[in-house]
């Protein structure tokens, strides 16, 4: 009897470092949010109950606008996933081909991933400078630009979304193209020289073979290229930081400020359990959708 | 010659070794593309050894004309790139140390310790895989600032720890199956206790693991913005990432400097790169394909 508890209490030991980092990193802090989001609340004082006022209030309240800032993720959510994915998929099912240099290109593509979006992002701001920028620089060259005329790229109200989407599109390209391209190295090579065999042309085999074999990682692919969208916080805060005048502000960056610039924890909380609800959910609806549509 | 062999021939010919009009088009826009990827990182390499009057002026995107190795002993100067290189290192080895051991024991629990309700724990781990760090970022900071914590290691080391634990368990349990069991059987007919089967037997038969977790841990950590900025932006122990970002507030005007403290932050990256990338696109794979 007293063994049998010993080995208990040594499982448990066992378990500890690993429950206490998760429940207390990732479990409670679950809970909490939720919990704070129906508070007002300064991050010390007192906290007032206000049910789900928070959730209301992000929306109406002017200052916080939670609505613009979806709006923008989920514009990014759509050039992801109707120009970032198909584009990668173009890349991976023509690496994929056994094509010359084929690991040269395909480590080449993957490298921005790597490299820090703090990196990635100041050179990016280098490359939009107004004044010395590569952008203007090459539009001046080119005629399209006068000698003394700028396009300040991330400080004009108009196009400041479009010029931050360019970076955060361009540096996951790799990313997707390499699970596609890992996909598509899983077919059986039988499958697609049985086609080839039988006369398909290279689009009819990508079309009715590879497409449908890899559909399990194409569905990876968008939901991280959603959710990623939604929770994009990185590339925006180095390029614009939500900038010029919250135009490309993202949940995110939202978030912080009600943080940190608004001292207000319940709004701020709000904003974090609604964008892992919206993640949550845009999961749920792609794996349905997938699901779904057998017939690809 | 077999028939199989020679349709497979004929199938690569077909497939891959005509040079027609479309593949010269599809290589130029592979090569275009590539050109995309590696010239934002070959324009910092060269500007962070240009001064300001060239790369506005003379030569915004050629080599340098005089290679000027002071800014990068400007940025070590005035930008600490030293420190913040260091603290980075600290925090990311600390983490993969943590997450290792906290994985590798609760997988030895779960897969080699026999009791009820162990594939339900496995299951509750593998939450982590999906829950965005987003969900903590709130009530960590506020329990991180109640304990004095932050601004420290720690603020990060643990909830790095954290987020890489589920992944790390998964791929410990792929390790540890496959060491056999008559290796514990032994141990223990020789008198060691289930802490002496781990460490003696488990623990070194598990070094191969280590890498794989080091790698998955090493990219989550050691560009993370998020935490990073929330939790620990004081002078002190602040990281690479914030640590430039920083700077580059700072130093607007200084072009060069500031590329020689990106090139600073960029290089350990590319060096594992160069060095690991086919394990490292691995890596990337396996977390989609199990995430």
């Amino acid at each position: 009897m007293k063994k049998k508890f010993g080995y208990r209490v040594n499982i448990l030991l066992f378990l500890l470092p690993a429950l206490f980092l998760f429940i207390s990193v990732l479990i409670a802090p679950i809970v909490m949010s939720a919990y704070y989001s129906l508070f007002k609340w300064k991050g010390v004082g007192p906290m007032t109950f206000i049910g789900f006022q928070n959730y209301s209030d992000i929306f109406t309240m002017k200052t916080v606008n939670a609505g613009r800032t979806l709006k923008n993720a989920l514009l990014l959510a759509a050039f992801s996933t109707v120009i970032q994915l198909p584009f990668a998929l173009w890349l991976a099912l023509k690496l994929a081909k056994g094509i010359k240099g084929e690991r040269g290109f395909l480590s080449i593509y993957f490298m921005p991933v790597l490299i820090s979006t703090v990196v990635i992002g100041q050179l990016w701001i280098k490359i939009y400078d107004g004044d010395n920028g590569l952008v203007n620089v090459a539009l001046r060259a080119v005629g399209l630009l006068g000698e003394k005329d700028m396009i300040v790229w991330l400080g004009d109200k108009n196009i400041a979304l479009w010029a931050a989407f360019v970076p955060i599109l361009w540096q996951y390209v790799g990313y997707h193209m390499l699970l596609m391209y890992a996909g598509i190295k899983s077919v059986p090579p039988e499958l697609s020289e049985a086609a080839m065999l039988d006369g398909c042309t290279e689009g009819q085999l990508n079309r009715y073979i590879i497409i449908p074999y890899i559909k399990p990682i194409l569905k990876v692919s968008v939901i991280f290229a959603v959710t990623g969208s939604l929770k994009s916080y990185d590339l925006i805060k180095v390029l614009t930081n939500g900038g010029p005048a919250s135009t490309t502000e993202v949940p995110s960056i939202l978030m912080y400020r009600q943080l940190f610039l608004a001292n207000s924890y319940g709004r701020g909380s709000a904003i974090a359990v609604l964008l892992i609800a919206l993640c949550f959910a845009f999961a749920l609806l792609i794996n349905l959708a997938f699901k779904g549509d057998d017939t690809i | 010659m077999s028939s199989s062999a020679k349709e497979s021939r004929t199938f690569a010919m077909t497939a891959g070794r005509k040079v027609t009009f479309s593949s010269v088009i599809v290589y130029i826009i592979l090569i275009i593309w590539a050109l995309t990827c590696l010239f934002p990182v070959y324009w910092m390499f060269t500007f962070s050894l240009k001064d300001n009057a060239e790369i506005f002026f003379r030569n915004p995107i050629g080599l340098p004309e005089n290679w000027i190795w002071d800014n990068y002993k400007t940025a070590m100067n005035i930008g600490h790139m030293d420190k913040y290189f260091l603290n980075s290192l600290i925090v990311t080895v600390s983490s993969i140390v943590l997450t290792m051991l906290a994985a590798a024991m609760a997988t030895y629990a779960m897969t080699r310790l026999v009791w009820k309700g162990r594939k339900m724990m496995n299951k509750f781990f593998m939450l982590g895989l999906t829950i965005p760090i987003h969900a903590s970022v709130v009530p960590l900071y506020v329990v991180l600032s109640r304990v004095g914590l932050l601004n420290s290691y720690w603020s990060l080391i643990f909830p790095y720890s954290a987020f890489a634990l589920a992944m790390a368990i998964l791929i410990c349990n792929g390790f540890m199956g496959d060491i056999p069991y008559d290796l514990d059987e032994a141990a223990f007919l020789d008198g060691c206790g289930v802490w002496g089967i781990f460490f003696r037997v488990i623990v070194p038969l598990m070094i191969p693991a280590v890498s794989t977790v080091g790698i998955y841990t090493f990219l989550q950590c050691w560009n993370e913005l998020m935490f990073s900025t929330i939790f620990n932006s004081g002078e002190a122990y602040k990281t690479l990432p914030v640590g430039v970002q920083d700077l580059c507030g700072e130093h607007k005007a200084d072009w060069g400097p500031i590329g020689a403290a990106l090139a600073i932050a960029t290089i350990p990256t590319l060096i594992v790169y160069v060095l690991l990338s086919k394990r490292i696109q691995e890596s990337f794979i396996a977390g989609a394909v199990k995430g």
